[in-house]
């Protein structure tokens, strides 16, 4: 087991280490000079300079990545063209509104996904399966930002319930906080719900063909009791993993949804540096989402230590 | 003894067309899906000869027009007629779609048979493909559109780099199973070289899988070249894109909603097409995989 | 009369409830209390069906369109769900083929057996706790406590089967229906289970219905013999008048198709020529790792045996003793770690993927699954030509050979472009076996190459091996589980155990004569020893 957990820690460094060396990659193989994609247009050969050095673009290619990633280690991100001040506080600044967006988005979407699914498989080929199902693609397929529209001309513009845009921080109190974070969530939440509803109804599936299943039945037990304890149990992996891999999913739909509601998180961020061109801003939210993704998806494998004994005791 | 066994059933042959209608017909959903989306893609196609109005012309005079007799959904900011350039921005998505699929299952397609086959460069490559995962793909394209400039290229190929990792844990998932299998063994016992037990064993079982999620993939770039251009860091405004005619309508939502929801209608239409007829195509081709759920 | 378990009366399933897909046709079926009836037939015969539909379990697409299913008085067919669900596992309970995957992989065996009592009796907790121990305990399970609390995957196949066992009998159900409790399992762990199940029936009065396709396994265990062929019933007899007389020709043919526990008589040796030979055949699995050094495996160890032209060894165990490891070795679909391994007097051990190419064609094997031994993709004439192809063979003079090949398999010439699906199990193998053959080959390796049939297509497959062999002077080395199979058809034969070599012999002298005790337990386990099927008769009473 512990073996087991090590693996999983040691296997994240890699799959970091390739991520940096991606974004380290993404900006010297650019075409043209990086200092005057950094720059920008109105820069100085003085200030050019000085980018160059100052990002070491002199070095040969490895002392630059080393290097890169030593300044990485000690928290440094560099520093933003367009505000001049350390990456790390810009983002310091903009984490509350993202964290709470993501976290109600995950939390709404496996109250409401999880229980759909279930439903589903076990009434599989009924009307509510095909429901369901239907709802699913609906939700991969409407782009988050015209949900996001639907239910800001719906709710804010029509029925006046919630406030078009803006932020409040939970600590201002549960009702500001939910009034104005609910309609990002409802927007997100569509999309994460069709991706776990769908996991959760084709792993449901398989599993109610499985041959204990058929024990569980042949017992003379409840069918609820058949679903819950016996099914959904042996689901949990398969549901917590698309959760995991669903966060990169989150991340790129926060990007957008922050943009349509005016949320002052690291979405609205990343998007007035893109056009601003402000990498050194873009590079370090990559590097933080990415990082993110990595922790949440090992944590998830530990997990698994939780949920299946066949790992715990391996 | 030997002779008892010679009752064969008889040799069988479907057509491809014969499929493709069958897919098609399979149920009135996929039937209007394929149509609306028929629909779309023509419109698209023809789009040059078909707009009743110029899509890229100024008219200063006509600003934000509601839908009236002559601009059938209204005007931009500009004085553009909005229908044109819904129909003309179909052929940016079309062809993103569609080539990021094309390029996506074909990089997967090579990457994956690699990993698949060549033990060292499997660690390598599922470390790589873990790495480019964990990147969210839009975050990944934003960078690359923001450093490259926005040309249709670097969309394309902005939009095509995160799609690849799934084909090539799809392909390599599949040769991995396949060559578990008695009849690969058996070709091995053969003689039969690396190559020919690939092309001959190997890639054909990864046909049915690439097409499907080729389909998705397909509609998935659609999607993320809207939200690309939404978010300013797409195709060059001057070309229509249903993306950018979103984003230059967010500042007028409040006066001129139809700006936003008209292409977001198109944009989601299309993908929902593209993705039930590939829960359809998934289906016909491999009745299992509807039960696993492909990855997608 | 009234106090009969089980009255199945012109039972009818069909697929979807169509009249015209009927895959039980009208079955009939008495149980009596503290009677086993054994409900025979091959694959397709409905079986399994039957028992499912009693126990009100049929897949979906399957229902019951006519007919009743009285246990106890009360017909099962027209029982309320909620009715069933009372009746399951206190008036009836069944116990599957396959012990691996019918326990829940998440939850503790102990709660699995318990969760009976807790739906079904009022029993509290710590009363239910040790109602389960004393059942784990009746089932004969080592270290109750312990195993009260281990999860299945800690547990081997017959500890599995065992708790099964508990969990159907805990509740002493008036029937129990046993769905080929035993073919998932290695032969001594099968003899365990049938012994168990005797003895729980004559302690508890139990009936058991007991569905098998072996008639080795009937001959221990029934009192009473149903035969289905597909669907139908064909004779109901008892154990002993069905062996000595049975009423129907298909009866007879199943029987004459089961392979003798008695050795063949040994062939003469026509030839010295070797034509595979392995000296200290080792493979090891495992041992790598950058971190942690996983524990190695001895798949096999020191396996030296050798193989003349025309003569067929077998190799014997039980899963895990290594005989498909030592199979896959020496096709060098799997690198040995040590040993040679002479093919045709050239060794191929250690040789390139390179070189090794030009020996391939001399050794060349047919599979265990029919289903999955050919592409599903392509023609089987382009499959049987494949390896004459990569040997140079022009194209057109191997697929005339390939079309001569089948007609000696006893295909049809024109079967060459067809698709695999197109063919049953047995006909595949055959097809299977022509490919081997398309190559010429000096040996041909048949990994458990007719476990998967029925027996009378088993006895078919089995005879025309014999005949390939007469006629092109092939060296058979066959790995097989069924000592039966190798009885009937090996001149020497290889026992292992392990990954080790316990015994190898002339087969009439292990098999007939054994020296070593793992090989004497094996043949003692072995179902049905003491009966010659094909001659109607025990062994004991031959003239």
């Amino acid at each position: 087991m512990f073996g087991y957990i090590l693996q999983r820690l040691l296997a994240a460094i890699p799959v970091m280490g390739f991520v940096a060396l991606f974004v380290f990659l993404l900006l010297r193989l650019t075409p043209g000079d990086p200092a005057a994609i950094i720059a920008g247009d109105t820069a100085t050969p003085e200030q050019l300079e000085a980018i160059r050095d100052s990002l070491g673009l002199n070095d040969p290619f490895f002392v630059q990545f080393f290097n890169w990633i030593g300044q990485l280690l000690q928290g440094d991100f560099g520093t933003s063209i367009l505000s001049g001040k350390p990456v790390i506080e810009l983002i310091q600044a903009r984490m509350e509104p993202t964290i709470s967006l993501a976290l109600t988005t995950i939390i709404l979407s496996v109250v409401i996904a999880v229980p759909l699914g279930v439903i589903a498989a076990w009434k599989h080929g009924t009307l509510i399966d095909r429901f369901v199902m239907l709802l699913s693609v609906v939700g991969f397929s409407v782009p988050v930002f015209v949900i996001g529209y639907l239910m800001i001309s719906l709710f804010s513009m029509q029925l006046n319930w919630f406030p078009v845009q803006g932020f409040r921080p939970i600590g201002d109190g549960l009702g500001p906080f939910l009034q104005r974070i609910a309609l990002p969530t409802f927007t997100l939440t569509l999309l994460y719900i069709a991706l776990i509803a769908r996991i959760t109804r084709t792993s449901m599936l398989e599993i109610l063909g499985d041959d204990y299943i058929r024990t569980a039945r042949a017992k003379g037990l409840p069918e609820s009791r058949v679903l819950m304890r016996h099914a959904l149990r042996n689901c949990s992996v398969p549901i917590i993993t698309v959760i995991g891999i669903g966060f990169a999913l989150i991340i790129s739909g926060v990007v957008v949804t922050e943009s349509v509601f005016n949320l002052p998180g690291l979405g609205r961020l990343t998007v007035d540096a893109v056009l601003a061109r402000d990498y050194p801003v873009i590079q370090a939210v990559i590097l933080l989402a990415s990082l993110i993704y990595v922790v949440i998806n090992l944590l998830i494998d530990i997990a698994y230590v939780l949920l299946d004994p066949r790992i715990r005791y391996s | 003894m030997t002779g008892q066994t010679t009752t064969v059933a008889p040799r069988e042959t479907i057509s491809p067309f014969a499929k493709v209608r069958d897919i098609v017909l399979s149920s009135p959903i996929v039937m209007v899906a394929t149509a609306l989306l028929a629909i779309i893609v023509l419109a698209a196609i023809f789009a040059p000869w078909i707009v009743p109005h110029d899509p890229v012309r100024l008219t200063p005079s006509v600003r934000l027009k509601p839908p009236n007799e002559e601009y059938w959904l209204g005007t931009d900011a500009f004085g553009r007629d909005l229908f044109s350039r819904i129909i003309t921005g179909g052929r940016i998505s079309l062809v993103i779609g569609v080539g990021a699929a094309i390029a996506a299952v074909a990089a997967g397609l090579l990457l994956g048979l690699l990993a698949g086959y060549i033990r060292w460069m499997d660690a390598l490559l599922m470390r790589m493909v873990d790495g480019l995962m964990a990147i969210p793909n839009v975050l990944l394209a934003i960078a690359i559109v923001s450093l490259w400039g926005a040309s249709l290229w670097t969309v394309l190929f902005a939009i095509t780099i995160p799609e690849v990792p799934r084909v090539v844990r799809l392909v390599r998932s599949v040769v991995l199973s396949a060559r578990e299998e008695p009849y690969v063994e058996a070709a091995i016992a053969a003689g039969s070289s690396t190559w020919l037990i690939m092309r001959r064993h190997l890639v054909p079982n990864t046909v049915a899988p690439l097409i499907i999620q080729g389909t998705y993939i397909c509609a998935s770039a659609i999607l993320t070249e809207a939200i690309l251009s939404f978010l300013g860091a797409g195709i060059n405004p001057e070309t229509p894109s249903w993306g950018n005619i979103m984003a230059e309508g967010r500042i007028y939502f409040q006066i001129n909603p139809g700006i936003v929801l008209w292409p977001g209608l198109v944009v989601s239409v299309a993908i929902l097409s593209i993705n039930l007829l590939g829960d359809a195509v998934r289906d016909a081709l491999d009745p299992r995989m509807a039960q696993r759920g492909i990855d997608r | 009369m009234s106090d009969r378990v089980l009255d199945i009366s012109n039972l009818r399933i069909a697929l979807n409830g169509n009249e015209d897909s009927q895959v039980v046709k009208g079955l009939n079926l008495k149980i009596e209390p503290g009677q086993t009836m054994c409900l025979v037939g091959e694959s397709g015969s409905g079986k399994s069906l039957t028992a499912l539909a009693t126990m009100g379990l049929l897949p979906k697409v399957l229902s019951p369109i006519a007919g009743s299913i009285v246990l106890k008085g009360e017909d099962m067919l027209t029982a309320t769900p909620a009715r069933m669900r009372t009746l399951r596992a206190t008036a009836m309970s069944m116990i599957f083929q396959e012990p691996m995957t019918a326990l829940n992989p998440v939850a503790r065996v102990g709660q699995q057996i318990e969760e009976v009592l807790e739906f079904h009796s009022d029993l509290s907790q710590s009363e239910r706790r040790r109602r389960v121990l004393e059942m784990m305990e009746a089932v004969h399970l080592p270290d109750i406590e312990k195993l009260y609390k281990s999860y299945p995957h800690q547990l081997s196949g017959g500890q599995r089967q065992r708790i099964m066992i508990a969990m159907a009998l805990i509740m002493r159900p008036q029937l129990l229906i046993a769905d080929e409790p035993t073919t998932a399992l290695d032969v001594t762990t099968q003899a365990q289970i049938l012994k168990l199940i005797r003895e729980l029936r004559e302690e508890q009065g139990t009936a058991v219905l007991f569905i098998t396709h072996d008639m080795g396994v009937v001959s221990e265990i029934a009192d009473d013999v149903t035969v289905l062929k597909l669907g139908e019933v064909m004779e109901t007899q008892s154990v002993d008048n069905l062996l000595r007389h049975p009423q129907t020709d298909y009866t007879r043919d199943l029987l004459r198709s089961v392979p003798s526990q008695v050795p063949r008589p040994a062939r003469s040796v026509a030839t010295d020529e070797i034509v595979l030979d392995t000296d200290k055949l080792c493979k090891t699995y495992g041992g790598g790792g950058l971190f942690f050094r996983a524990r190695e495996v001895m798949a096999a160890q020191d396996v030296s045996l050798s193989l003349l032209k025309g003569r067929t060894l077998g190799i014997v165990g039980e899963s895990g003793s290594g005989k498909s490891t030592v199979a896959r070795c020496i096709m060098r679909l799997i690198d040995p770690t040590s040993g040679s391994i002479k093919v045709g007097g050239k060794d191929i051990a250690t040789l390139s993927q390179k070189d090794l190419k030009p020996q391939r064609k001399n050794i060349q094997i047919v599979f265990q699954d029919p289903m999955r031994s050919l592409n599903p993709r392509i023609e089987v004439g382009e499959s049987i030509i494949e390896g004459p192809l990569n040997f140079g063979v022009p194209r057109n003079k191997a697929m005339t050979r390939a079309r001569e090949l089948l007609e000696l398999v006893g295909l049809p010439a024109s079967a060459v472009d067809r698709f695999p699906h197109q063919f049953s199990g047995g006909q595949r193998q055959r097809i299977a076996i022509a490919r081997a053959l398309a190559m010429d080959p000096d040996v041909l390796v048949a990994d458990e190459a007719v476990s998967a049939l029925d027996v009378s297509v088993q006895a078919q497959v089995l005879d025309l091996l014999a005949e390939l062999q007469a006629r092109f002077g092939l060296g058979i080395l066959f790995i097989t589980h069924d000592l039966g199979v190798a009885a009937q058809i090996c001149d020497d034969v290889v026992v292992m155990q392990y990954g080790r070599v316990v015994e190898y012999g002339p087969a009439g002298q292990v098999l007939g004569a054994p020296q070593q005790d793992y090989t004497k337990a094996l043949i003692a386990a072995a179902p049905g020893r003491h009966w010659d099927f094909a001659n109607f008769r025990p062994f004991a009473e031959a003239p």
